[in-house]
């Protein structure tokens, strides 16, 4: 697949560049770009490094909604008592295998998570583990960061999910 | 999608080459050389599924085997009589049951031929039955779980071999034996056998939601030998076919004995006729005893309930319920077209196929036109019956299926061949040769009113040199064959399991959005079924230890386990806590004498231990679950029998919460 891209990619640039005859102006906003592109790649180391005295767990996110069927939940209503109830009930059912409320066991202690993670981030990462530990950032390198240890997904349904989120704000 | 856009760009690139290469590449040939390879019709890229679910059984393996057509991919092996150490089947707590007999446990059969449920006298992809053949008993499987579901026993059977074939709502399965016995069993000398062995044709009702299977009646035939059977449909619904060998009733050297006269019977039963009468308070109650074994899916668990007696029907007591049909030569598969109109009689030790007319056999009742009787029961006269012959010129018929465009396709064995012919005509339109010896055949819903008249599967006995040599033993191989046109064109050769008699296949359509992806935990009523983490332990009954365990990527909960000492029996009931699609965990303990456990997401098994040595020991998840499945184990230390070292259980070091 990736190498039928680059021939293709390789065919357009050969037919592109054939076509020729680019102004000195082009010319030199295509030198511009070049600059900025090498000013951001210094820019960029600086950034990670930042992030790796940070270990994933420890990290403040809350911009990230990550991967999945969450897409926004908006201002999140004032907490409700019952859902709380149910999302403990949910919590000590499907969660407890690997995680603890206070401390790190299989996976990360949950105290204050809802104070680091977007609650879209946090719900996508309950409902599709699979594909967040796949394609966001941070869920992949948590994994890392916990052995490699897979986020089980427990089919919940949204609602369910919702439920231990409400049950997690109050951990804070 | 991308791949396909990167397909259609490649081709079109490509024929825009060509087109200006001139006109010497037209096609000659229509279609080309393309259309007709026999690997592209066969090939299912990777990721994708296959057209058809095809069910082969077993035979000697006892159990039944699920492929993928036109591929010839195997996609499973279900157990159903025989214990299965890959799952545990037959080796967990739970499912030991499932192979009771009044014989006691009985951990083998010989599984002969799977038939699909149906509604209507069509496929309706709920459950496949299967015979167990040395034990008589009927297996019906699940096929939204693909698990062997329940299993009855047949009494007064022998030989449980013209089974389990499946009338066109799926009122019954119908099991008739092939040995004639003594009914009821009695110690007498063999040599008495003619005129007081009897032959039992069983009629097990399915309860139409659950599928729950009862013998409602056996209707006890004379002492021949019933091979094989099919139901009647559309037209002949409510009727019964079974072809007879043996009605020299031989008890000895019986290839020779048994061949003697030059027409068998095959027996028509009018069952409807027979359920009336049996429902208006008719038949015989007899003493019996054969067990009952249901899987329940909702506490993982078989129970066996031993039954006491069965209800017996004598057909000279239901006058017009039984006749008999003279059919040359030992005929031994016995076929009815999707019309029902033409029950086909396959002389095994023949050239030609007898077909006889349902019509003309209604005619021949009416008119009481018989020609003599067996031993009350009327026997009509052959002519009278008889629509038509097939002379294929081929030698030893044993199967017929259906397309559902008019045509049959019987398979030779002595002659290893596939003969398509017309029905009506009777004439033959294609053969082709098999490899080797075939058996029996399978067109999807070949045998019902519907035929998926695409592809015909014929399971060979003999496999010799089509695949790379494995010693003396080699699986029996089967071929594919494409009969969408006039000549059936060979496609693949693929290697079954055990030694599939007949097979039964369906459009996936029908079965694939049903196959259950995870048991629900909420659902799960097992016994010792711990549904949180915090609820697992051990308890102590005597010298039984229970253990309740749980399981999730990739720890056991507990994982060290003290206190048991050398003498107790240590029950292990692990209860599965993934809810993901196809994330099982296994286990296993160092010397246990059994079989692994592999414990589906939500689902509960139990496994026995009794520690026979003083140590800490360890066991561990057999199925590589994540990348930390190698750290998935846990020890049970065993003290001596007389330590008083107390019960403990835990799982990490903290008590934090």
């Amino acid at each position: 697949m990736k190498k039928i891209t680059i021939i293709l990619s390789a065919i357009l640039i050969v037919v592109l560049s054939s076509c020729g005859g680019s102004t000195a102006n082009e010319a030199a906003k295509t030198k511009d770009e070049t600059k900025e592109t090498t000013v951001a790649k210094e820019e960029a180391p600086v950034e990670e490094k930042a992030a790796e005295d940070v270990k994933p767990s420890e990290r403040v996110d809350l911009s990230t909604k990550g991967v999945g069927p969450i897409k926004d939940l908006g201002e999140l209503p004032p907490i409700d008592e019952k859902m709380v109830k149910e999302g403990l009930e949910l919590f000590q059912a499907k969660c407890t295998a690997c995680h603890k409320a206070k401390s790190k066991f299989i996976g990360p202690a949950l105290k204050g998570v809802t104070e680091m993670r977007t609650p879209e981030w946090i719900m996508n990462m309950i409902l599709n583990p699979t594909e967040m530990v796949e394609k966001d950032p941070l869920a992949k390198e948590l994994l890392v960061e916990f052995n490699g240890s897979p986020m089980a997904n427990q089919n919940l349904t949204e609602d369910e999910a919702r439920k231990i989120l409400e049950f997690f704000r109050t951990l804070n | 999608m991308k791949t396909r856009k990167i397909k259609l760009f490649t081709a079109v690139a490509a024929s825009l080459l060509l087109a200006s290469c001139g006109p010497q590449t037209n096609n000659k040939k229509s279609g080309g050389a393309l259309s007709s390879s026999a690997a592209e019709k066969v090939y299912v890229a990777p990721g994708e599924h296959d057209e058809f679910y095809a069910f082969l059984s077993g035979g000697f393996s006892g159990n039944l085997t699920v492929y993928g057509l036109p591929s010839g991919r195997m996609l499973k092996e279900i157990p159903v009589f025989s214990q299965y150490p890959t799952s545990g089947y037959g080796y967990s707590e739970e499912t030991k049951p499932m192979l009771n007999t009044s014989f006691g446990f009985v951990p083998w059969d010989d599984a002969h031929h799977p038939d699909i449920s149906q509604t209507n006298g069509e496929l309706d992809g709920r459950w496949v039955f299967i015979n167990g053949n040395n034990t008589p008993r009927i297996a019906r499987i699940s096929l939204t779980t693909f698990e062997t579901e329940e299993i009855i026993e047949i009494p007064n059977s022998a030989g449980n071999h013209s089974s389990s074939f499946i009338t066109e709502n799926t009122e019954y399965v119908v099991a008739g034996t092939r040995f004639s016995v003594p009914i009821p069993q009695r110690d007498m000398p063999i040599k008495d056998y003619k005129s007081n062995f009897k032959g039992s044709l069983s009629f097990i009702s399915v309860d139409p939601e659950h599928g729950h299977m009862d013998i409602k009646f056996q209707l006890m035939m004379p002492g021949f030998n019933y091979d094989l059977s099919h139901p009647g449909r559309d037209k002949s619904h409510g009727w019964f076919f079974f072809t007879t060998y043996n009605t020299e009733e031989a008890n000895t050297l019986m290839e020779v004995n048994s061949s003697q006269n030059d027409k068998d019977f095959i027996a028509a039963v009018n069952w409807k006729k027979i359920e009336e009468y049996v429902n208006n308070g008719g038949g015989t109650m007899m003493p019996a005893e054969y067990a009952h074994n249901v899987y329940d899916e909702s506490t993982h668990t078989a129970t066996t309930t031993m039954k006491k007696e069965v209800l017996t029907v004598d057909p000279l007591k239901v006058p017009g319920a039984v006749y008999f049909l003279p059919t040359p030569k030992s005929p031994h598969g016995c076929d009815v077209d999707p019309t029902g109109q033409y029950i086909i009689g396959n002389g095994k030790l023949s050239a030609d196929l007898t077909i006889h007319s349902f019509d003309k056999m209604i005619a021949a009742i009416e008119a009481k036109k018989f020609d003599g009787e067996a031993y009350g029961i009327p026997i009509l006269n052959f002519d009278d019956v008889l629509a038509g012959t097939v002379k294929s010129g081929g030698l030893g018929p044993l199967h017929t299926e259906f397309d559902g465009k008019g045509n049959a396709y019987t398979t030779f064995f002595i002659s290893s061949e596939v003969v398509k012919w017309k029905l009506g005509t009777w004439e033959v339109i294609d053969r082709k040769p098999t490899y080797y010896s075939v058996g029996h055949l399978m067109i999807p819903g070949g045998n019902s009113r519907k035929p998926f008249g695409k592809y015909v599967v014929a399971m060979n006995k003999i496999t010799k040199d089509r695949y790379l040599p494995t010693g003396p033993e080699m699986e029996h191989s089967a071929q594919l064959y494409d009969i969408s046109g006039e000549k059936m064109e060979l496609l693949i050769d693929f290697p079954t399991h055990g030694e599939p008699h007949y097979a039964a296949g369906c459009p996936a359509d029908l079965i694939k959005a049903n196959s259950k992806k995870i048991y629900r935990l909420d659902e799960n009523k097992h016994p010792y079924a711990i549904l949180s983490p915090d609820q697992a332990k051990v308890e102590r009954k005597g010298n039984e230890v229970h253990v309740y365990m749980s399981t999730i990527r990739s720890h056991f909960t507990p994982d060290n386990i003290e206190g048991v000492k050398v003498g107790d029996k240590v029950y292990f009931h692990i209860t599965n806590h993934e809810q993901d699609f196809d994330v099982p965990h296994g286990f296993a303990m160092i010397g246990q004498n059994t079989s692994e456990l592999l414990i589906m997401p939500g689902q509960t098994k139990s496994s026995v231990w009794e520690p026979k040595k003083v140590g800490v020991w360890p066991f561990y998840c057999t199925d590589f679950c994540s990348a930390l499945h190698q750290e998935m184990q846990g020890y049970v230390r065993v003290s001596p029998a007389d330590s008083n070292i107390e019960l403990s259980w835990s799982l990490g070091d903290s008590d934090e919460e």
